[in-house]
């Protein structure tokens, strides 16, 4: 089966598929190695092996100085909460948090609820571009603060937050330094052992392993609280029986990962930027969101003024195309991306956005297809909106339509 | 992705009466920007007879907001004005098979926008009083506005309480939390204050009733379990009491009983009974379910 069978996959952002190489080398971890890796015989003796060269695996990717550095978790959220709220255990005499406004729920919602628990969060603002301002936040670090959690890249646009720079001030300010790395790992070089960074979040179905599995780089020497308290398995840091089929499939994805990074950077950025300037050049009144400069290889964010995203998507799905969007009506709320709002993207576009997110396994003649799927689409929707006139926009659009209430 | 039914599918895909109505003589503008969902119904109303002869929709909008114009023009026209009035935001989400309960507000900016074009044509001025809130019960759509408002206009104390009014919490609990946030904040605006506890039902204690010895409890236990035996008999089946443990009373079912699919809803009928003679909780749980008791410390080795 290739990628391509059901369709053209460009939400890898949200998922990937798992490498056909990764599910053939969890497969007998499925069978005849079922062993429970905590147990002495050679049952479970085999799978501990198995999940001791997964750890390296996972080291290697991210540059780690020791494989006791890796913890294996469920997902990406629990690698986020643990290290959030360890930090917060480990140190109740300090009870404020750093964060951004434009990092993924994970994140945001948890801190939501420690601020309703009585901690302060400060939430780093971003410009149109989706870009820090580092001496604001520099200013914000103090010895009241636990912990600083900042994303390395946003799901949305791809934009890259200088997380290494980051950990270093934070550090000379002795403060704990998170990154949820989830959308980061795999698709851009990193060498923890390098960095100042304490604690970095992985999941692996970003990486072409399966859901389900997931890691926090815990920095050797770093105070910790568990989350999951119970079995002493990683070493007492995440009590629960391995999920060992998966923590397999993840290491031989962090291998292949490995051996894909430059691909990633040159070719899967080709075949991205060709989308962008495809489409840009295709359809009036659109654009690309997010720092331009400085994002991921994979992931295009195109707002496409005065139509809706949700509408977008299910027309292209009707054509086989996956896509993804921030737009209000995906996600069950009501209220528009709080990145596209963060990022002050008027409500016009914000509505609009679309994200095509690549993986290593698109082509060319996918890309080709798309960027000849999408200009009918927007035409077609811009001729329902009240927002579009016989060729353009109408003038002044939010005034000749004042909705009735706002 | 939304599970849309095949006709919000359809009316989405291929809208009907898309544009602006040449000649139009009533138009309807509603929606909100900031949500993301904007319509403009225009109607071509005839002046003798008062008749929708056409009507047409510009929307910005999901699938369900288009469908939703879509399906409204459907319905209305032919219609009178008097006649489409009557058209509920429900009329517009059955037409079309249903919508996601999170889609519902689809179908009210439709009856709104009619409502808005009817005014605009009879020369009205139509102000609506919808105030778009973030939706707390997606089992039953409802949202916090909703609540807040029910909880304020009937002294509402308790989540159960909410469930009864506005029927939010009523299904998958998932928005308990959500509820108690709304009643925490409401409440507070009166200097109350919520109590979680309070949002279970407080089982029924009589006024001045002694707290039942051991042995009146033991009796009492029995009284139910006796009751309850000759309709078990009937069937051949029989039930025992085997101990009281605090709130844990455990039972052994016999006969035809013991090891029928349908044990566990007779166990709960027991329980309900006993709760109820008792005015206290108790949990019936099948003996075979007891723990074992603890084996006597053997004395450390020296």
């Amino acid at each position: 089966m290739t990628a391509t069978a059901q369709g053209i996959y460009f939400d890898n952002n949200a998922t990937t598929m798992v490498a056909p190489e990764v599910v053939e080398a969890m497969l007998p971890y499925f069978t005849e190695q079922f062993g429970n890796p905590s147990s002495i015989h050679q049952f479970g003796n085999r799978v501990g092996q198995a999940l001791k060269q997964a750890r390296v695996q996972v080291q290697t990717l991210l540059g780690a100085e020791h494989d006791s550095e890796i913890v294996f978790t469920s997902c990406g959220t629990e690698s986020d909460s643990t290290a959030i709220l360890s930090a917060l255990r480990v140190q109740p005499e300090r009870r404020e948090i750093i964060t951004t406004v434009v990092e993924h729920p994970a994140v945001l919602a948890l801190c939501e609820q420690l601020e309703k628990e009585g901690y302060t969060v400060h939430y780093l603002p971003v410009d149109g571009r989706g870009r820090l301002d580092l001496d604001a936040y520099g200013r914000l670090l103090s010895e009241r603060v636990a912990i600083v959690s900042v994303m390395w890249a946003n799901n949305e646009t791809g934009t890259l937050f200088p997380v290494e720079r980051m950990a270093e001030m934070a550090k000379a300010a002795g403060v704990l330094f998170h990154t949820d790395a989830v959308q980061a790992v795999g698709k851009v070089p990193i060498d923890l052992k390098r960095t100042a960074i304490d604690m970095l979040s992985l999941s692996g179905h970003k990486l072409h392993a399966p859901k389900g599995i997931g890691v926090l780089y815990l920095r050797r020497n770093t105070r910790f609280r568990p989350l999951l308290r119970g079995g002493h398995q990683e070493r007492g840091r995440r009590a629960g029986t391995e999920n060992s089929a998966a923590i397999v499939a993840l290491g031989k994805a962090c291998d292949m990962a490995l051996e894909y990074m430059e691909h990633e950077q040159t070719s899967v950025r080709a075949l991205r930027d060709r989308l962008e300037q495809g489409l840009i050049a295709a359809v009036p009144h659109c654009f690309v969101t997010g720092d331009t400069d400085n994002r991921l290889p994979n992931t295009a964010n195109i707002a496409f003024e005065y139509i809706e995203g949700e509408a977008i998507l299910l027309l292209l799905n009707k054509l086989g195309i996956a896509a993804s969007s921030g737009s209000a009506c995906t996600s069950g709320s009501l209220e528009p991306s709080h990145v596209m709002r963060a990022m002050g993207i008027p409500y016009t576009a914000a509505h609009g956005t679309i994200r095509f997110s690549l993986s290593r396994y698109n082509t060319a003649e996918e890309v080709e297809r798309v960027i000849e799927a999408v200009p009918p689409i927007v035409a077609q929707l811009r001729k329902l909106s009240p927002y579009w006139g016989v060729d353009g926009p109408v003038e002044e659009p939010e005034k000749a339509f004042a909705p009735a209430y706002a | 992705m939304w599970e849309y039914s095949e006709k919000v599918q359809e009316h989405f895909f291929s809208p009907r009466n898309a544009g602006a109505v040449k000649d139009a003589n009533a138009t309807g503008e509603v929606g909100s920007l900031s949500c993301g969902d904007a319509l403009r119904l225009t109607l071509k109303v005839d002046p003798a007879t008062e008749t929708i002869l056409d009507a047409g929709f510009q929307t910005f909008g999901c699938g369900s907001a288009i469908a939703s114009s879509s399906a409204l023009t459907e319905i209305i026209k032919g219609l009178t004005l008097d006649q489409a009035l009557q058209v509920s935001n429900q009329d517009i989400a059955d037409y079309l098979d249903g919508l996601p309960p999170e889609k519902m507000h689809c179908s009210v900016m439709g009856r709104e926008a009619l409502q808005a074009a009817v005014a605009n044509y009879r020369g009205e001025e139509w102000k609506d009083d919808h105030e778009e809130g973030a939706l707390v019960c997606k089992c039953f759509a409802v949202d916090e506005k909703l609540i807040e408002n029910t909880i304020r206009a009937n002294g509402l104390s308790t989540v159960e309480e909410v469930v009864n009014y506005t029927k939010a919490g009523g299904g998958c609990s998932a928005c308990h939390e959500g509820v108690e946030e709304i009643l925490n904040r409401v409440l507070g605006e009166s200097g109350k204050s919520f109590a979680p506890a309070a949002g279970t039902t407080p089982l029924p204690v009589q006024a001045g009733r002694p707290r039942l010895t051991t042995v009146e409890r033991i009796r009492r236990i029995e009284a139910v379990l006796d009751s309850v035996r000759p309709t078990l008999q009937r069937d051949h089946g029989d039930v025992e009491l085997v101990d009281v443990d605090g709130r844990q009373v455990y039972v052994k079912m016999r006969g035809a009983c013991a090891g029928c699919q349908m044990a566990a809803v007779t166990l709960e009928g027991i329980q309900e009974r006993m709760v109820e003679a008792l005015g206290e909780f108790v949990r019936v749980i099948p003996a075979e379910a007891r723990p074992r008791p603890q084996e006597p410390e053997l004395a450390a080795c020296a």
